[in-house]
């Protein structure tokens, strides 16, 4: 069971998100910059939420953004992004977010094996809240148990 | 005994529900398979089961898909919270 890597790159600290999209988009653009994803990737994700709602905030502050494997997972990818300023997903209990891990995956067993891993990690409870105040890349590898991937 | 853990693209939170149920089912000493499944699957997916584990956002729309499945729609609030999972699955399972 292991993650995929997380570079600098896909790592976004303190970023300003007017609303819950942009905060995804941010999410979207880092899995791009890390090159696991084209940023159509991003789109697709603020459609899950559109379709099925705000069920990604799966734990209070934490969201889960992501969407089904397609022609623009390029190969599987984690981002993280901590927000400035929290935003409302319109979740009825876990809002407001403060950290989005974005997650794409080419196929689905790759998938499973990538979300227990961070389940493992997330088994911390205070990861959430670390994770809130990590000030680098770094310190989120750390709290993830991941490495930079060179 | 069957468990169905379900979100809406069946990727990603219904994976980490399951995971963690598994957790908790051991940790109880409570014998049952869980699977993942996304709403557009869960009418068959659930066919045979007796729990579904899902979000409360979703759950007014899995009890739409499931139609007239016996199987006892379990809402989560914090996916992560294995002790909240462990109270929910011992009052429906214990």
């Amino acid at each position: 069971m292991t993650l995929p890597p997380l570079p600098d790159e896909a790592v976004a600290l303190g970023a300003h998100a007017a609303d819950w999209r942009a905060a995804v988009r941010e999410a979207g653009r880092a899995l791009t910059r890390a090159g696991a994803v084209r940023i159509e990737y991003a789109e697709r994700m603020i459609s899950v939420i559109d379709e099925f709602g705000a069920y990604v905030v799966i734990a209070p502050g934490l969201a889960l953004a992501h969407a089904r494997p397609g022609p623009d997972v390029l190969h599987e990818g984690l981002a993280v992004v901590t927000l400035a300023e929290p935003v409302a997903f319109g979740h009825p209990h876990n809002d407001p977010v403060r950290v989005i891990v974005g997650l794409a995956v080419a196929n689905a067993e790759e998938h499973v094996a990538s979300v227990a891993a961070l389940a493992n990690a997330f088994n911390d409870p205070e990861a959430i809240d670390r994770l809130a105040a990590a000030e680098t890349a770094d310190e989120v590898r750390a709290i993830l148990g991941l490495g930079a991937g060179r | 005994m069957r468990i169905v853990a379900v979100c809406g693209a069946g990727i990603g939170t219904s994976a980490i529900l399951k995971v963690n149920a598994e957790r908790v089912l051991e940790r109880l000493g409570i014998d049952a398979e869980v699977s993942a499944s996304d709403l557009e699957g869960v009418a068959s997916a659930a066919s045979d089961a007796q729990v579904i584990l899902t979000s409360t956002e979703l759950a007014p729309a899995v009890r739409r898909a499931i139609g007239r499945n016996y199987a006892e729609i379990v809402e989560v609030r914090n996916f992560l919270d294995l002790d909240e999972l462990a109270v929910l699955l011992e009052r429906s399972l214990g």
